[in-house]
């Protein structure tokens, strides 16, 4: 076949015809074809309409990105849009309908809604110009400009023909979306065509009543429609209530037809005006309706009227006014979850309970979830797992319950409870004292099972090595009970986990110094010292050392009990989101929040203002301290954590200093390198080095989320008379630090004279949507600049005394003297060209000592 | 509404309508996933299932699966009955419509699809409307033998609206 279109005989119209059908045909069933394209486009030209209709099919269907035929195309297309020929106008606004390819949008974007709005087009063609805008306007939205034709196609709501209404509220529904102040006339103009209709008598619309139903189509997109604008004004909201009401009263009236295309029509427009009762969320009355309605669907006989009253109810559940009524049917659906056969079904089942839920239901909720778990599909035991553990953790009133039911959730699914989840049972452990104890028990208990899933094995492994004090009172769970228990699962356990039981090891070396010596007999075995992991084979070598090494001191405070978490959002949700999808699960969220305003005193997720708009990674750690977990990797943790301080607070939105930094800034003063500041977003790492009176400091910014920050501008500020004796030269930044990223800046640093303050570092940045300031002491200190000196002893001691001579001649009280006193008396000592104190360093440091707070912060 | 499939009992596509932008390669591998999970589900479960980030509204008539996907502010009932009303047309336009006259005259299966929705929208819900434009068209055909009407061909067969 491929040798005749190309042959040298010329095909007539109908034969040509034949095989661009034929190549079609074979195209659909699946085969590629790469020819026949000109053949179609040849097709097009043709006056005859058949011909023309298969050229146009064939287009639509194989889009071909070869723009000399892409231009052949586009030219028989605008012919056949200016041939006045409806038929022929018609196959054309089909076929740039179907491809709706952006070459298309520039040619004939501008001339389509002039055909729309001519008002001699004819109806037909109305309708298919709407709609192809549409496509266009979907595909390409910066080539379809706003202009005066939006008024009128406003106006066609009014027209007499519902095919031309039904295509011109598609169109004026998308287009509401992205400009709603060019359409606002629109709504009271929907309004009531919307209740014309819904309350017209069947006979009235003739052919578009379909199965009893009045224009359920064009119903349904008038009620999307008014979905994209807030309630209107008065006069038109009475008659919309009304509308609405009357829809609801239908619903209650027998059927008029027995076949199931009548109910779904009249419950499709039922369904839509509940979507926008629930998006108004102003009219108690009607909400309340909506969800008796929605309850009585809950156990209808239909499957699909079940699933779709599923869902409704649960966008009605976070609405305040209904909420209370959505809860009195929680029965039904606890019913539904154990007795739906459809999965799908049961699944809106989960996510209905998730969103009714509140404190007074809580744990018969979580229960509920707990037990479909067992049973649940493997797909979707993850949600489950996340819901559950966000339920229990935001409602416990009791954190016993809380414990309990997370271990429950890793009895029963252990598999599917991800990191995020048992984190956040240690953090609230660690937290909260009063559950401490009970814990420890518990996950005792609980591991004593034959067969425990790691996860649990983590968890208790954690927690005994905490906690394990707190119940080896008791003798059966004495020290080396605890420690034989979790050894005998060692060797089950993934690497991970190992490295984490011997961690725990340690701790229990720190504990119980009874079982010490076994401790180090199964650390000093082979199997650790030699292990072929490079991650336990250091534990091991480290802590055995550790433990034979350190004093019990020492010891005692390398391990110590660890320090309680800063608040921050749960990673669960941030993860549970990215599941889901923002969209549903965010308003759900916010809403709850809104809602339940009292609900712990306890770890309460932050409310999550940039979490909304950030993306957060599903993996964000819970501390933000880079990667490690609380469970102690490398270092011991709670070595007084010099280098890395986590500080809890935000930064402040406007300049004063981040708080906390002052301690930092003093640890500065004897040290030139480390982390000067850090929080959720941003850390901030010096590294400095000072010779004589010049300096020059690295300051490395540390972008520590997975967005950009935009804008980032570091500015050193100075007062006046800092200025006069520090000089500061700093190149600029880049304004935008990558996600992850880290940028760094130079400084440098001339001591001109002494000075006292210090100067302050501001970083301004975008962050998402919102505006970040932060600012930090610098930490450029008098102490810098100092060298040291020999001197003779009795020089040494001469000065010393002449330093205690100007306490009496400053002011004759005996006071401390300052720094400023040090340097004026020794002022005579200078050296005029350069600048150095010729005081011995020791001198120096003596006196900041006796200071109850340094010079240089005053 | 992204796409409309229309596949048998088997699997074999018998017609495919894209409302959305998509490379060959994504279209095929969607209809794959798409016909598989379809087929896979039992006859008492409900109409509406939720597919990747889209709801999947589907109806059996007879061997013929129809199978809509819809975007999540979409209503499903509604789009159940876009798929009845597309059934109607194509069995008042063949005459009690088949899988046969789907597969033979694929072309008015899309002409009649064209006619009722758009872009992905419906366009006219009027029956007499839409078939009226087929007429016209039909009318304007300068040979009739080049079609093969099931009606000829096969005896009396049954509709698949009567399953």
């Amino acid at each position: 076949m491929s040798s005749s279109p190309q042959g040298d005989k010329a095909l007539d119209g109908y034969s040509k015809k034949k095989y661009v059908c034929k190549l079609l045909f074979i195209f659909l069933l699946g085969h590629d074809i790469d020819f026949g394209h000109m053949e179609a486009v040849n097709l097009l030209s043709s006056n005859r309409y058949t011909e023309k209709q298969i050229g146009y099919l064939f287009i639509s269907v194989l889009v071909n990105s070869n723009s000399e035929l892409i231009r052949l195309i586009n030219n028989a297309i605008k012919n056949d849009l200016a041939s006045r020929n409806p038929t022929f106008m018609g196959l054309a606004l089909h076929c740039i309908a179907n491809v709706g390819s952006r070459e298309m949008a520039e040619a004939f974007a501008g001339e389509i809604p002039k055909i729309l709005v001519a008002g001699d087009t004819m109806d037909s063609v109305k309708q298919s110009a709407a709609l192809c805008l549409l496509r266009l306007y979907r595909t390409s939205p910066d080539l379809v400009p706003m202009g005066d034709w939006t008024s009128r196609v406003v106006h066609l709501l009014n027209d007499q023909h519902l095919g031309v209404v039904t295509a011109a509220t598609s169109l004026i529904t998308t287009l509401a979306q992205k400009n709603p102040e060019e359409f606002k006339t629109s709504v009271s103009l929907a309004v009531s065509r919307l209740s014309r209709i819904v309350t017209s008598a069947s006979t009235d619309l003739q052919d578009y009543t379909y199965y009893f139903v009045p224009a359920p189509w064009l119903s349904v997109k008038l009620l999307r429609l008014l979905q994209c604008y807030p309630p209107p004004d008065p006069a038109v909201r009475g008659r919309l209530t009304e509308c609405l009401e009357t829809i609801l009263n239908k619903a209650q009236e027998p059927p008029k037809s027995k076949k199931v295309q009548h109910s779904n029509a009249k419950n499709a427009v039922l369904f839509e005006a509940i979507s926008l009762i629930i998006h108004h969320d102003s009219e108690p009355n009607l909400l309340v309706r909506a969800c008796n309605q929605l309850g009585q669907f809950l156990q209808h006989r239909e499957t699909n009227l079940r699933y779709l009253a599923l869902e409704s109810m649960c966008t009605l559940a976070s609405s305040e006014f209904s909420h209370e009524a959505v809860k009195t049917h929680i029965e039904t659906v606890t019913n539904a979850l154990k007795t739906e056969r459809d999965v799908s079904v049961r699944q809106r089942a989960v996510d209905l309970l998730y969103a009714m839920c509140d404190r007074s239901n809580a744990q018969q909720i979580v229960a509920e979830m707990l037990s479909y778990l067992e049973t649940a599909d493997y797909s979707i035991r993850e949600e489950i797992v996340l819901k559950v553990a966000i339920l229990a953790e935001k409602y416990a009133v009791d954190y016993t319950w809380y414990v309990d039911t997370i271990l429950n959730l890793i009895r029963i699914a252990g598999d599917y409870v991800s990191e995020e989840v048992w984190y956040r049972v240690i953090q609230i452990v660690i937290n909260r004292d009063d559950v401490q104890g009970y814990a420890a028990k518990t996950v005792f208990e609980a591991l004593q099972a034959p067969a425990c899933h790691e996860n649990l094995v983590k968890v208790g492994g954690y927690i005994l090595g905490e906690f394990g004090n707190l119940i080896a009172g008791d003798p059966r769970s004495s020290p080396l009970i605890q420690f034989n228990l979790l050894h005998s699962k060692f060797h089950l356990c993934s690497v991970p986990t190992r490295a984490l039981l011997l961690s725990t090891y340690i701790k229990f070396v720190n504990l119980f110094p009874e079982v010490k010596t076994t401790i180090q007999d199964v650390l000093r075995s082979d199997s650790q010292l030699k292990n072929a992991d490079v991650e336990l084979q250091q534990r091991a070598v480290e802590y055995l050392r550790l433990s034979t090494v350190a004093s019990t001191d020492i010891l005692a405070t390398v391990l110590e009990e660890m320090p309680p978490f800063p608040e921050r959002e749960s990673s669960i949700l941030a993860k549970l989101k990215k599941k889901k999808g923002p969209s549903t699960v965010t308003d759900l969220e916010e809403a709850k929040r809104e809602r339940s305003a009292d609900i712990n005193g306890g770890p309460e997720p932050a409310p999550a203002s940039a979490s909304a708009t950030s993306t957060p990674s599903p993996s964000a750690d819970l501390l933000g301290l880079g990667a490690a977990p609380p469970a102690p990797v490398g270092p011991p943790p709670s070595s007084g954590g010099l280098l890395v301080d986590v500080f809890s607070d935000s930064p402040s939105a406007v300049a004063p200093l981040a708080p906390g930094s002052e301690d930092n800034f003093a640890r500065f003063v004897c040290k030139n390198n480390g982390v000067l500041f850090e929080n959720q977003l941003l850390q901030i790492g010096l590294k400095s080095e000072f010779r004589q009176n010049l300096g020059r400091m690295f300051i490395f910014y540390g972008n520590k989320t997975s967005t950009q920050f935009l804008s980032f501008t570091p500015t050193l500020i100075c007062s006046d008379d800092l200025r006069a004796n520090l000089s500061l030269q700093t190149k600029p930044v880049d304004p935008t630090v990558d996600g992850g990223a880290q940028v760094q800046q130079v400084v440098n640093i001339e001591c001109v004279s002494d000075f006292t303050e210090a100067p302050v570092l501001n970083i301004q940045f975008r962050y998402g949507g919102t505006f970040q300031n932060v600012s930090v002491k610098l930490p450029i200190t008098l102490n810098k600049f100092f060298q040291p000196t020999e001197m003779a002893s009795q020089d040494f001691f001469q000065r010393w005394k002449q330093l205690s001579k100007c306490t009496d001649s400053h002011c004759g009280q005996a006071r401390k003297p300052s720094l400023r006193d040090c340097v004026n008396c020794c002022q005579n000592s200078f050296n005029p060209q350069g600048w150095s104190i010729r005081l011995v360093c020791l001198c120096i440091f003596l006196h900041l000592y006796h200071l109850s707070s340094l010079p240089c912060c005053k | 509404m992204q796409f409309m499939l229309l596949f048998s009992r088997q699997g074999k596509l018998r017609l495919q309508k894209w409302y959305v932008p998509l490379s060959d390669k994504e279209k095929k591998k969607i209809t794959r996933e798409l016909v598989q999970t379809v087929l896979a589900r039992k006859p008492k479960m409900c109409s509406f299932l939720e597919w990747r980030d889209l709801k999947i509204v589907y109806k059996r008539y007879a061997s013929l699966y129809f199978c809509c996907a819809i975007e999540d502010q979409d209503n499903e009932l509604i789009t159940l009955e876009i798929i009845h009303r597309y059934v109607e047309l194509l069995d008042k336009y063949f005459g009690s419509v088949c899988e046969l006259d789907i597969i033979f005259n694929f072309e008015k299966a899309y002409f009649i699809l064209d006619e009722f929705l758009l872009g992905g929208e419906v366009q006219e819900t009027s029956k007499k409307n839409v078939l009226k434009a087929i007429e016209q068209a039909d009318l304007l055909q300068e040979k009739t033998e080049n079609m093969y009407h099931s009606r000829s061909f096969i005896g009396c067969k049954k509709s698949i609206l009567e399953y």
